[in-house]
């Protein structure tokens, strides 16, 4: 069995990637939601939801058609880059966070419509461009919204099982994280004192993200007043 | 130098006029929801028009019939909003060095733009800490640190209580003197007009109704109902020759050689005055009073009589370089056959001190 740290120190991996890779995609998307108006954007917001609704197995079950070695994504990616993403820490990240996308853009989204629209203007009337204006303006200003998104993105990685296990399996030290830890450990005799150790420790990491998460997002509201 | 030749449909009503802005201030003078905030967004790029023509400075920033709409970050027009709308997440020096400069004009140094709106100790300041005052001093130095060609100010003092407005106003006087760019001023409070415009546009629903300086628009009965009944009446330029003449008065010379004995005014020797004179507080006639108790009588000569009702009739005296507007019934209008070129004595009853 592999030591606690490294079965935690791979769960931290894996989800940090995760939510730092879907965090650019995540503000795109949340912005576009909250911002703009276009034909279709109910699909969009469906689309965005739909992990969140979708049994864990049937998102796995896709990513492995998607991007696995013989999926259309997949074997393009391996064949232009070389990059595999089944069986390997990889894949668990994108397991992780295209389950954990919907949390994030919902919390960033809330914190983007918060900004005061009129305060985009001003900057607009100031020679800003759109993008700048999001850049300095609205993304400072939801800050608190960008915090909270990112860290429960970030809970909601540590705790994913269902669509890694489908996705990339379950590999010691690539793709066993703790929750595919603790179910293996459950799985063999005399390993269920391991298990609620790990289980402890999820719990543990689990509060510290939210714990984190408000208080981050209150320092940010008191700092913008 | 700004003109605006515009139409638009908007919710309540079509928006349409004609407006040419050179340097100085021009007052935007008219009820609320009379489309002046929406002219103002119309001029920064905020709200296009359906169709017309919008030129600042050299640069034309909108034409439905070129094509042409610029985004406002390409406009060089500053604007400084009723709520201020600084961003609260930067410094008071954040927010004055936010902007971009666009257009011909050299924008002011931030240590002149400082010294001027005096600023200086608020600079490290939050906007939250900031009063409505102070606020809005900074919103106007951060627009004009981008050194617009054109700067529109949509009610800017309206939040402001009256020492605060009093604290901005000074301020701006100074600006409009200054002449560097053309400033767009909108208002529906006659003293800030008083105080600051050079030239005063109304608007009502959605139309220019009438351009010209302050005094000329005021003295025109036929423009009461949009200049308000408030300000019925003539505005007589005036400088204040002996605050203290005895008997509790000041004595005024309004030009042509005439000179007002009034109550006390609150303004030294030597200051320019603006009065208030009612269309009511005047009384015509052909002779000199003779022993009268007024005393205030001018010399003039009728120049237009405009009927209001069946019962008054307004009649604009010219009485030199500036001119007295009197309500009078139309039984003495015919009994004194008042009529223009007509000369007449014109007794004032009372003047208040305009701002």
């Amino acid at each position: 069995m592999t030591p606690v740290a490294e079965i935690a120190a791979l769960s931290l991996k894996v989800s940090l990637w995760a939510v730092a890779c879907s965090l650019p995609p995540g503000i795109a998307c949340a912005w576009v939601l909250a911002r703009c108006r276009f034909p279709g954007k109910i699909l969009l917001d469906g689309l965005v939801h739909l992990p969140l609704v979708t049994p864990p197995v049937v998102v796995g079950y896709l990513l492995l058609t998607v991007l696995g070695r013989n999926g259309a994504l997949g074997g393009w990616l391996y064949e232009t880059f070389g990059v595999s993403l089944t069986f390997n820490w990889k894949g668990a990240a994108v397991a992780a966070a295209v389950m954990a996308f919907p949390l994030m853009v919902r919390a960033i989204r809330l914190g983007i419509e918060s900004v005061d629209r009129r305060l985009e203007t001003a900057a607009r009337t100031l020679g800003a461009t759109p993008v700048r204006s999001l850049f300095t303006v609205t993304l400072p200003l939801a800050a608190p919204g960008l915090i909270t998104g990112a860290l429960l993105a970030f809970a909601r990685c540590l705790g994913e099982f269902g669509a890694t296990i489908t996705f990339v399996s379950n590999v010691p030290g690539q793709t066993r994280t703790l929750p595919l830890a603790i179910y293996t450990l459950l799985q063999t005799p005399e390993g269920e004192t391991a298990a609620a150790w790990l289980a402890g420790l999820s719990l543990a990491l689990a509060v510290l993200a939210l714990g984190a998460s408000e208080l981050a997002a209150r320092a940010a509201r008191k700092r913008l007043g | 130098m700004l003109t605006v030749n515009a139409r638009k449909k908007l919710a309540a009503f079509q928006w349409r006029g004609e407006l040419e802005l050179n340097f100085g201030v021009t007052a935007l003078f008219g009820p609320s929801g009379a489309g002046k905030t929406s002219l103002v967004n119309m001029i920064a790029g905020l709200m296009a028009p359906d169709e017309g023509e919008i030129t600042i400075g050299e640069t034309c920033v909108f034409s439905s019939a070129r094509g042409v709409n610029l985004p406002p970050e390409r406009r060089s027009v500053g604007v400084v909003f009723q709520d201020g709308r600084l961003f609260p997440h930067l410094s008071a020096r954040g927010n004055l060095t936010y902007g971009r400069r666009r257009g011909a004009l050299a924008p002011p140094g931030l240590n002149e733009v400082v010294e001027r709106l005096e600023l200086g100790p608020l600079l490290e300041r939050r906007p939250r800490t900031l009063s409505g005052g102070e606020q809005q001093r900074v919103a106007i130095g951060r627009a004009l640190l981008t050194g617009p060609e054109a700067l529109l100010l949509d009610e800017p003092l309206a939040g402001l209580d009256r020492a605060r407005r009093d604290e901005v106003l000074k301020m701006l006087a100074g600006l409009g003197r200054d002449g560097r760019q053309a400033l767009l001023y909108v208002t529906h409070r006659m003293e800030e007009v008083l105080r600051l415009a050079d030239c005063l546009a109304l608007i009502e629903r959605g139309a220019i109704k009438a351009v010209g300086t302050p005094q000329e628009l005021l003295g025109k009965p036929e423009l009461q109902s949009l200049t308000g009944r408030r300000s019925a009446g003539a505005l007589l330029l005036c400088r204040m020759e002996r605050a203290n003449d005895g008997d509790g008065l000041s004595r005024l010379s309004c030009g042509a050689g005439h000179s007002l004995l009034l109550p006390r005014l609150d303004a030294a020797n030597g200051d320019n005055v603006v009065l208030q004179v009612g269309a009511d507080d005047v009384t015509l006639a052909l002779e000199p009073p003779q022993r009268s108790s007024a005393l205030n009588v001018m010399r003039g000569v009728v120049e237009r009589v405009l009927e209001e009702d069946e019962t008054f009739s307004n009649v604009v005296v010219d009485v030199g370089q500036q001119a007295l507007w009197a309500r009078v019934t139309r039984r003495s209008m015919r009994e004194l056959k008042l009529a223009p070129g007509r000369p007449v004595y014109a007794t004032i009853k009372a003047a208040s001190l305009f701002s």
